[in-house]
C-alpha cells in the first residue's frame, strides 16, 4: 500500500468514525458539518475530473451546482405547492423524490457543461478561465432577475425531499446517502482516471498536438470530460440544497466556483482524495476558525495563498509525499 | 420611447463602459505584458473607493480624494508585485487563479476590519452635481458627462504613453518577447512593478469615480472584475484598443438591453410577463454577445490569431 | 514506376508577406526514405505541418495512399496510417513509457470511449504497444515515467509511439534532433529497418545521416524546391551546392 492509500483510507476512517462518534454523542450538528463537507467534496471532485486529469480550469462550476440546486428547489416547489411544473400537451409536476431530483440534476448538469464547454473550448489557457467565470456570472444574474422561483430572496423548501426506504429527516440517514453517493463518485473518478478514456484525457492535457497525431480530437475529450465534470458538481449541488433546504442565486455566485477549486489545492492536485481533504479542511476551518474572528476567511486566503507559493501538494501531499505515477 | 431617453440610455452605457475600461486596460496590460490572469484587479477596484471615500471625509476634497484613490491603489499593487505577483509570473493559471483568489480573501477582509461592513459614501462634488443641458435640450447628470471626459482622456492618454514613451514602447516590446526586452537591458522586474502599478492606480480610480455614484463597500470589485474579463474575451487579451471596444459594447449592451428588451418584449406579451423575460433576456445580454464573439472569433475582436 | 504512397501537389501557403511554401511537389514512394532539406527557414516545417494536416494548405493538394486528403483534419490523416514524429518529444511525460504508446495504439484502434475498464489490461492493445516498445529497443523501461528517461530514449520512444498507427507512411520531423553520436547511430540503423515497414519522409538536418539513409533528396530553399534526386545527384547539383551546402562555386 502506498502512502497515499494510507492517508486515503484514513479520510475515509474520519468520514466514518466522525458521524458514528457524533451520533453516539448526541451532537446533530457535527453531522450535519460532515453532511456539508461531504457535498462540498463531492462538487470539488466533479470539478477535478475536469481540472485534475483535463487540465481544464474552469472557473464557473457554481453553474453546475446551482443548476442541480435549481434543480431540487425547482421540482420539490412545485412539489409542496402542488402546481404543476409544466401544462401543456402533458403535465409535468414537481417531485420531492430524491432519485429523480438527482437524474435531473446530473442531466441539469451535464447539459449545461455541454452548452459552456462548446463555447469555451473553443480556446484555452487564460480565455477559457474568463469564459467559465463569466458563464457562470451569468446564470447568477439570471436566476436574481427571474421572479418566478424567488428571484434574489431564493426558494425555501420546508421539508426534505424523500428516498425510499430512508428518513431523511434523521441527520445520520441523510448523510448516509450523501456519503455513499461520494464513495460511487470516487470510485467512478479512479476507475476513469485508469481507463482509456482518461488515459487520452490526460495526454490531452500534457501534449494536445500528440493526441491529435494519434487520430484522437483533444477537445473532444475535454468536452466529454466536462460534461461528466457538470454532471457530478449538479448532483452535488442538489444535495447542498436538500441539506439546507434552501436555494438562492448564492450557489450561482463566483465564489463558490472559487472556493471549489480552493478544496482543490487545498487538499492537494492531481490526487484522488484532493478534493474531499480539502472541503473537510475548508469546513473544519469555517467551524473553527469562523467561531474565534469574523475574519476567518482572511485566515483562509493566507493559508491558500501558502500552499500554493510553496506547498503545491496540498494536504494530502503533506502526509502522502511526492505524487507518483499511478499504474 | 423618447430620443431624450435613447439619448440618456446610450451616454449611461457610455459612462459604464469607460468605467470599465478603466477596469479592462489595467488588466490586459498585465496579462499582455506579464503573462498573469489576476483575479484580486477588482481588489484594487475596491480599495481605491475606500480610499476615496476615506480622503473625501478627512479632507472634503474630491481631487485629493480621487488622487488619494489612485495612490492607494498604486502602491497597493506595487506592494503586492513585489511581495506576491512575482513569483506567480512563472507559475500556470490555475497558481496564477488560485493565489489572487487568495488575495481577494485578505484583501476584503482586511478592508472590512478596518472600514467595517456597512457601505460608505462618497459624495458628488457640489461643483459636478445636478444636471446639465445638452444640445437638443437633454438633461444629464454633469457628473457622469465628467466621467466619460475623463475616461476619453485616460483611454487617449494611454494610447500616447504606450505609442509614445519609452516605457510604453518597452511594455509593446514586452508583450511580443519577453526575452527580447531582457536582452536589450530593460530591468524587467521594474518594468514589471511599473506596469501592475499602473493597472492598480487605473482600477483605484474606477473604484473611486464610481463610488461616489454607488455605495463603497466590500465585493464591489468582482461583479466588475467579471465584467472586464468578458470585456477582454470581447476585445482580445493584451490590446487596449480592443479592451476600449469591448468596453463600449459591453457597457452599451448591458444599458440598452435593460431598458430596451422588455419594451420589445411588449409588442408581442402582455407587460408584466414582458417585463419579466425582457429583463431576465437582458441580464444574460453581454454573456449572449461574449459568446456570440466566440462564435465569430476565439481570440476576440482584436486579439492575435493563434 | 509504383505508385507513391504520399505526395503533395503544388502547395503553396503564405504568411502574409512571406511565402513560406511555393508551389513544392514531391512524392514518397514504398520502400523509400526521402529526405526533406534545406537550410533553417526554408519552409520544410511549414510544409510537414501540412502533410499532417495542421496547417491549411492556400494552394496545391496533398495525396495519401491514392485519396486527396487535403481537406482532412490531422486526426484523420492520422487513422489512415499517417504516423509523425515530432522535432520536439511531443510525450506525456507524467505518464509511463508503456502508456505512451498504449495511448497510440489505443487512438489508432480508436477504443478511446471506455470510462470504466482500464486501459492497461486491454490485451490486444498492450500487446501492440508492447511490439513498438520492443522494435525500438525501449521495452526494459515500459514501466518508467517518460520524464525520467533520456532525452535518447524519448526520441525512440517518439517513433514507437508513430508504430503503434500501423502506419503506412512516417513523416519524421527532425528525428535525430539532439542526440549525440551513439544516439544517433542507433536511430539511425532503427529507420533504415523501418523503412521496410513503410517508406519515411524524414526531415533532417544531419547531413552524415541524410547521405547514409536517404534513396532521394528534395532541397527547399526559400520555400522552393531547388532540387530533387538520388544522394549522388543532389551531392554534385551545382545549384544545392551553393545555396545549401554553402560552399562558392
Amino acid at each position: 500500500m502506498s502512502r497515499e492509500s494510507i492517508v486515503n483510507a484514513a479520510l475515509f476512517a474520519l468520514l466514518i468514525a466522525v458521524p458514528l462518534g457524533a451520533l453516539a454523542t448526541d451532537e446533530p450538528f457535527i453531522i450535519t458539518l460532515a453532511t456539508r463537507a461531504v457535498i462540498l467534496a463531492l462538487a470539488a471532485v466533479g470539478l477535478n475530473i475536469a481540472l485534475g486529469i483535463g487540465g481544464l480550469v474552469s472557473l464557473g462550476h457554481a453553474a453546475y451546482f446551482g443548476i442541480g440546486g435549481y434543480a431540487m428547489g425547482i421540482l420539490a416547489f412545485h412539489a409542496q405547492s402542488y402546481t404543476p411544473l409544466f401544462e401543456g400537451p402533458f403535465v409535468i409536476e414537481g417531485t420531492k423524490l430524491m432519485p429523480i431530483i438527482w437524474l435531473v440534476a446530473i442531466c441539469g448538469g451535464a447539459l449545461a457543461a455541454f452548452v459552456i464547454g462548446l463555447l469555451s473550448l473553443r480556446t484555452t489557457g487564460v480565455y477559457f478561465i474568463m469564459i467559465t467565470l463569466a458563464f457562470g456570472q451569468m446564470f447568477y444574474f439570471f436566476t436574481i432577475s427571474w421572479p418566478a422561483y424567488g428571484g434574489e430572496d431564493g426558494l425555501s423548501i420546508y421539508v426534505r425531499n424523500s428516498f425510499p426506504g430512508l428518513n431523511t429527516l434523521v441527520p445520520i440517514q441523510f448523510y448516509a446517502v450523501c456519503f455513499v453517493l461520494l464513495c460511487a463518485v470516487l470510485w467512478f473518478n479512479a476507475r476513469l482516471a485508469r481507463a482509456p478514456f482518461g488515459l487520452a484525457l490526460n495526454a490531452a492535457r500534457q501534449v494536445p498536438h500528440r493526441v491529435e497525431a494519434i487520430g484522437l480530437d483533444p477537445v473532444r475529450l475535454k468536452l466529454v470530460a466536462l460534461v461528466i465534470s457538470g454532471a457530478v458538481t449538479g448532483l452535488a449541488g442538489a444535495l447542498f440544497a436538500d441539506l439546507n433546504r434552501f436555494v438562492s442565486p448564492t450557489m450561482f455566485s463566483w465564489q463558490m466556483s472559487g472556493e471549489l477549486m480552493v478544496f482543490i489545492i487545498l487538499g492537494g492536485t492531481g490526487r484522488l482524495f484532493g478534493p474531499v481533504a480539502g472541503a473537510m479542511l475548508f469546513v473544519l476551518l469555517e467551524y473553527l476558525l469562523g467561531g474565534i474572528s469574523d475574519y476567518w476567511l482572511a485566515f483562509l486566503g493566507a493559508l491558500l495563498l501558502l500552499v500554493v507559493l510553496y506547498g503545491r501538494g496540498g494536504l494530502v501531499g503533506i502526509f502522502a509525499g511526492k505524487a507518483r505515477n499511478h499504474d | 420611447m423618447t430620443t431624450v431617453l435613447l439619448v440618456e440610455q446610450i451616454l449611461n452605457g457610455l459612462q459604464f463602459g469607460i468605467m470599465l475600461f478603466l477596469m479592462a486596460a489595467g488588466l490586459t496590460l498585465v496579462f499582455g505584458v506579464m503573462g498573469l490572469i489576476n483575479l484580486a484587479h477588482g481588489s484594487l477596484y475596491m480599495i481605491g473607493a475606500f480610499a476615496a471615500a476615506a480622503v473625501a471625509a478627512a479632507t472634503g476634497s474630491f481631487v485629493l480624494a480621487l488622487a488619494g484613490a489612485m495612490a492607494a491603489a498604486a502602491m497597493v499593487g506595487a506592494l503586492v508585485e513585489y511581495t506576491v505577483i512575482r513569483r506567480l509570473y512563472a507559475r500556470d493559471h490555475l497558481d496564477q487563479v488560485l493565489a489572487t483568489f487568495a488575495l481577494i480573501l485578505i484583501f476584503s477582509e482586511g478592508t472590512r476590519w478596518i472600514f467595517g461592513s456597512f457601505p460608505l459614501f462618497l459624495d458628488i462634488p457640489s461643483a459636478l452635481a445636478g444636471p446639465i443641458t445638452l444640445p437638443g435640450g437633454i438633461e444629464y447628470p454633469r457628473y457622469r458627462l465628467v466621467l466619460i471626459v475623463i475616461g476619453l482622456a485616460i483611454a487617449a492618454g494611454l494610447a500616447l504613453f504606450i505609442s509614445r514613451t519609452r516605457v510604453g514602447i518597452q511594455i509593446r516590446a514586452g508583450e511580443n518577447d519577453r526575452e527580447m526586452i531582457a536582452a536589450l537591458g530593460v530591468d524587467i522586474s521594474r518594468l514589471y512593478t511599473l506596469v501592475f502599478a499602473l493597472g492598480a492606480a487605473l482600477a483605484g480610480l474606477a473604484g473611486a469615480l464610481v463610488g461616489a455614484i454607488q455605495s463603497v463597500q466590500i465585493g464591489m470589485g468582482e461583479p466588475i472584475l467579471i465584467l472586464a474579463f468578458v470585456v477582454i474575451v470581447i476585445g482580445g487579451i493584451g490590446s487596449i484598443r480592443g479592451a476600449l471596444v469591448g468596453s463600449l459594447l459591453v457597457g452599451l449592451t448591458d444599458t440598452l438591453g435593460g431598458i430596451f428588451l422588455p419594451e420589445a418584449f411588449k409588442l408581442f406579451m402582455e407587460p408584466a410577463a414582458a417585463t419579466t423575460v425582457g429583463s431576465s433576456l437582458a441580464s444574460m445580454a453581454i454573456y449572449i454577445l461574449m459568446a456570440g464573439v466566440l462564435i465569430w472569433r476565439p481570440t476576440g475582436l482584436f486579439g492575435a490569431r493563434a | 514506376m509504383t505508385e507513391p504512397v504520399l505526395s503533395t501537389h503544388a502547395l503553396t501557403k503564405r504568411f502574409g508577406a512571406l511565402v513560406a511554401n511555393e508551389a513544392v511537389s514531391l512524392d514518397l514512394r514504398p520502400g523509400e526514405v526521402h529526405a526533406l532539406i534545406g537550410p533553417n527557414g526554408a519552409g520544410k516545417s511549414t510544409l510537414v505541418g501540412q502533410i499532417c494536416g495542421a496547417i491549411k494548405p492556400d494552394e496545391g493538394r496533398v495525396q495519401f495512399l491514392g485519396r486527396d486528403v487535403t481537406e482532412q483534419s490531422t486526426r484523420t490523416r492520422a487513422r489512415s496510417g499517417l504516423g509523425r514524429t515530432f522535432q520536439i518529444s511531443a510525450l506525456a511525460m507524467e505518464d509511463s513509457v508503456l502508456q505512451n504508446v498504449v495511448l497510440g495504439a489505443m487512438g489508432a484502434a480508436g477504443t478511446v470511449w471506455h470510462f470504466l475498464r482500464p486501459a492497461m489490461k486491454d490485451l490486444t492493445i498492450r500487446q501492440k504497444a508492447e511490439q513498438a516498445l520492443e522494435r525500438v529497443g525501449l521495452s526494459d523501461l515500459a514501466s518508467l515515467r517518460t520524464g525520467e528517461i533520456s532525452h535518447g530514449q524519448r526520441r525512440r520512444l517518439e517513433v514507437a509511439v508513430a508504430l503503434t498507427l500501423s502506419p503506412k507512411a512516417f513523416v519524421m520531423d527532425e528525428p535525430m534532433a539532439g542526440l549525440g553520436a551513439e544516439g544517433t547511430r542507433e536511430l539511425t540503423a532503427l529507420l533504415d529497418e523501418l523503412r521496410q515497414e513503410a517508406p519515411i519522409l524524414l526531415v533532417e538536418h544531419d547531413m552524415d545521416v541524410v547521405f547514409s539513409l536517404a534513396d532521394r533528396i528534395t532541397v527547399l530553399n526559400y520555400g522552393r524546391v531547388i532540387a530533387t534526386g538520388s544522394t549522388a545527384e543532389i551531392r554534385s547539383d551545382p545549384e544545392v551546392r551553393r545555396a545549401y551546402l554553402g560552399e562558392e562555386s
